[in-house]
């Protein structure tokens, strides 16, 4: 009854349309939408403040599809993971289909995330907890190696490409030793080359460089009506139960870890639906199948985050490390007694949860039908006003206009990389994942003294271990016994 | 770094050889490949001048957005861009200035972002 409040739902509408502006413009992420509403809840009484919160990350993860499929640009780090996927999809005509998709599988993962977050927070939480160095590195080498399954065309260059994306990421004063690396007496380099701006740079302004230099040629902007969005989605539904029970139970799964969130998820469910799928061949070419896993991934991994947020108040993501500052400002102090001490606000929490993965059908859809009608706009104006986006964007996540630059140089750096076939998708993931798995290794090296065997000799870690070492060389042998034979 | 097999070189090492490795491999394996190809708009002068003034346009942001801050800037390159891509001044100064101002108080006002004033400096808000 705490939420049927006419002002906590006008918060709830108001914040949805918040994060689905910064979901939707590349540069801005949710997590920066949670930083922008955290003074905003000051001023609110618990409930709403936290609702605000869940609602507008919702929305954004979301929301960040939307110019990924249409554009090429993804608006977030988690729908990186396929947008090339997406944009090929777009230019055969099926645009309406994969945002369809991803609407639809996020509310349904979003919900699956939920209802795990309700039912099982504590237990596992506890299994979340057992997680040290050890499993953790294990962790971003299963997730890296996706990059082997993710790159289209030549694995070889999408092993680079990644390598690429690690020695990006190994800029800076950040690493475990606090040395500074390839930071050139520069104070700049010595905070290292932030993502966004990166992302930004090899994703849109390459794809805006393609667009400009294909001035000459007609704008073929995809297909030229929208149809139903819904149309097909059962017909979906019914054809993919499979990636979308995996998908979500990996995004919460991997939401619930500390540290590990939806951008991970993401890229891990796309890999295993590629891995996985009987129509791999289809992959890369405009495939519903991976964004149908991936999308449910990332929304759950937003629900998922927030159980080790909510039982330990250790975070889930960078948006729940937000939250549970909020948390206690309002008097929600995290730990197992909240929800005894504190049901009533607990349960109105949950309930808008439930909510905002279900108003997200209605205002994805007014999104997708107003993005649309801006994308008929002619490319000589709205290319350019794309690119003033990005810089803006690029701008507001360091207030520094080194951002703009690192956006530039990288921008030539994608698209040089994608005219000679390496692609940008594995780059970006090794910058996401370069510093947990130096990290990690650094610190379970120090912990086992040296000893590489110590990497096993956790049992979650021994596990994990093989597992990576599995999804690595079964396909080199599987290549190489082919060959051979 | 003293009494730890694995200092800050390890892991930039690390990716070093795999890029090594990889090189060689791609080198062998592309052997009867054009060393560059050279894409086909370069020759042409409208496209090359376009995407050089994104470049340079983008660089001059860079350099002279905190002197001459957002609005003059952004007002500059949009006009720029459009006119550049066969944009008419009708239509390119209206656009470049609605989208310069939108996007400066939905940054700035709503979002917060404190986006350079410039020689505005006297008129900002």
């Amino acid at each position: 009854m705490l939420v049927l409040d006419p002002y906590v739902l006008w918060v709830i509408l108001g914040s949805a349309v918040f994060g689905l502006f910064v979901g939707a413009v590349p540069g801005l992420t949710a997590t920066m939408a949670t930083a922008l509403l955290v003074p905003v809840t000051f001023f609110m009484p618990p409930v709403p403040a936290i609702a605000s919160i869940v609602t507008a990350t919702a929305m954004a993860i979301f929301a960040g599809d939307i110019p990924s499929c249409f554009l090429r640009m993804p608006g977030t780090p988690a729908s990186a993971a396929y947008t090339d996927e997406a944009y090929a999809m777009t230019k055969k005509g099926q645009g309406e289909v994969a945002l369809g998709a991803g609407l639809v599988f996020s509310v349904i993962g979003g919900l699956f995330g939920t209802a795990v977050l309700i039912a099982a927070a504590p237990a596992l939480a506890e299994v979340a907890l057992k997680f040290s160095s050890f499993e953790y590195f294990w962790l971003v080498v299963l997730g890296l190696s996706s990059a082997v399954f993710l790159a289209l065309g030549n694995p070889l260059k999408g092993v680079v490409s990644l390598l690429i994306g690690l020695l990006v990421s190994a800029v800076g004063l950040d690493n475990p030793a606090g040395h500074p690396r390839f930071t050139f007496g520069n104070a700049e380099l010595a905070g290292g080359l932030t993502l966004i701006p990166i992302m930004i740079g090899m994703f849109a302004v390459s794809e805006i460089i393609r667009g400009i230099a294909a001035i000459e040629q007609p704008w073929q902007m995809a297909q030229a009506r929208i149809g139903n969005v819904f149309k097909g989605m059962w017909e979906l539904t019914k054809k993919y139960p499979v990636q979308t029970l995996r998908g979500s139970v990996l995004g919460t799964a991997i939401g619930a870890l500390p540290g590990a969130g939806a951008d991970i998820a993401a890229w891990m469910s796309y890999a295993i639906s590629k891995r996985f799928s009987k129509e791999r061949h289809l992959f890369g070419k405009g495939h519903v199948e991976g964004i149908i896993e991936a999308g449910a991934s990332n929304n759950s991994a937003l629900a998922g985050a927030w159980i080790p947020a909510l039982v330990f108040g250790i975070p889930g993501d960078s948006i729940t490390a937000i939250v549970i500052g909020v948390l206690y400002i309002k008097g929600l102090n995290p730990g197992p007694m909240v929800f005894l001490e504190k049901a009533p606000e607990m349960y109105a929490i949950f309930l808008v949860f439930i909510l905002a993965n279900l108003l997200m059908i209605p205002l994805g859809v007014a999104a997708i039908k107003g993005a649309k009608q801006m994308l008929r706009a002619p490319r000589e104006l709205l290319l350019p006003v794309i690119l003033l986006f990005c810089i803006v964007g690029s701008f507001a996540i360091n207030n520094s206009g080194f951002g703009v630059l690192l956006m530039l140089v990288f921008g030539l750096v994608g698209y040089l990389m994608e005219e000679n076939g390496f692609p940008v998708a594995p780059a970006i993931l090794g910058m996401v994942l370069g510093a947990m798995l130096e990290e990690n290794f650094i610190s379970s090296m120090i912990k086992a003294d040296g000893r590489l065997l110590g990497f096993f000799e956790r049992p979650i870690a021994g596990g994990l271990g093989i597992l990576a070492l599995a999804v690595v060389a079964i396909p080199l042998l599987r290549r190489f016994f082919r060959s051979a034979a | 770094m003293p009494g730890q097999k694995f200092g800050p070189a390890w892991f930039p090492g690390l990716i070093a050889i795999g890029l090594m490795v990889c090189g060689a491999c791609l080198i062998f394996t592309a052997k009867d490949q054009r060393l560059f190809v050279v894409p086909a708009w370069l020759s042409r002068p409208r496209p090359l001048l376009a995407v050089l003034s994104v470049l340079l346009g983008l660089l001059f942001y860079v350099l002279a957005a905190d002197t001459l801050g957002f609005y003059l800037t952004g007002l500059l390159l949009l006009t720029l861009w459009t006119r550049l891509l066969g944009a008419s001044w009708r239509l390119a100064l209206p656009v470049a200035a609605i989208a310069t101002v939108v996007i400066h108080l939905s940054f700035y006002k709503l979002l917060r972002i404190p986006l350079p004033w410039g020689i505005l400096e006297r008129f900002a808000f």
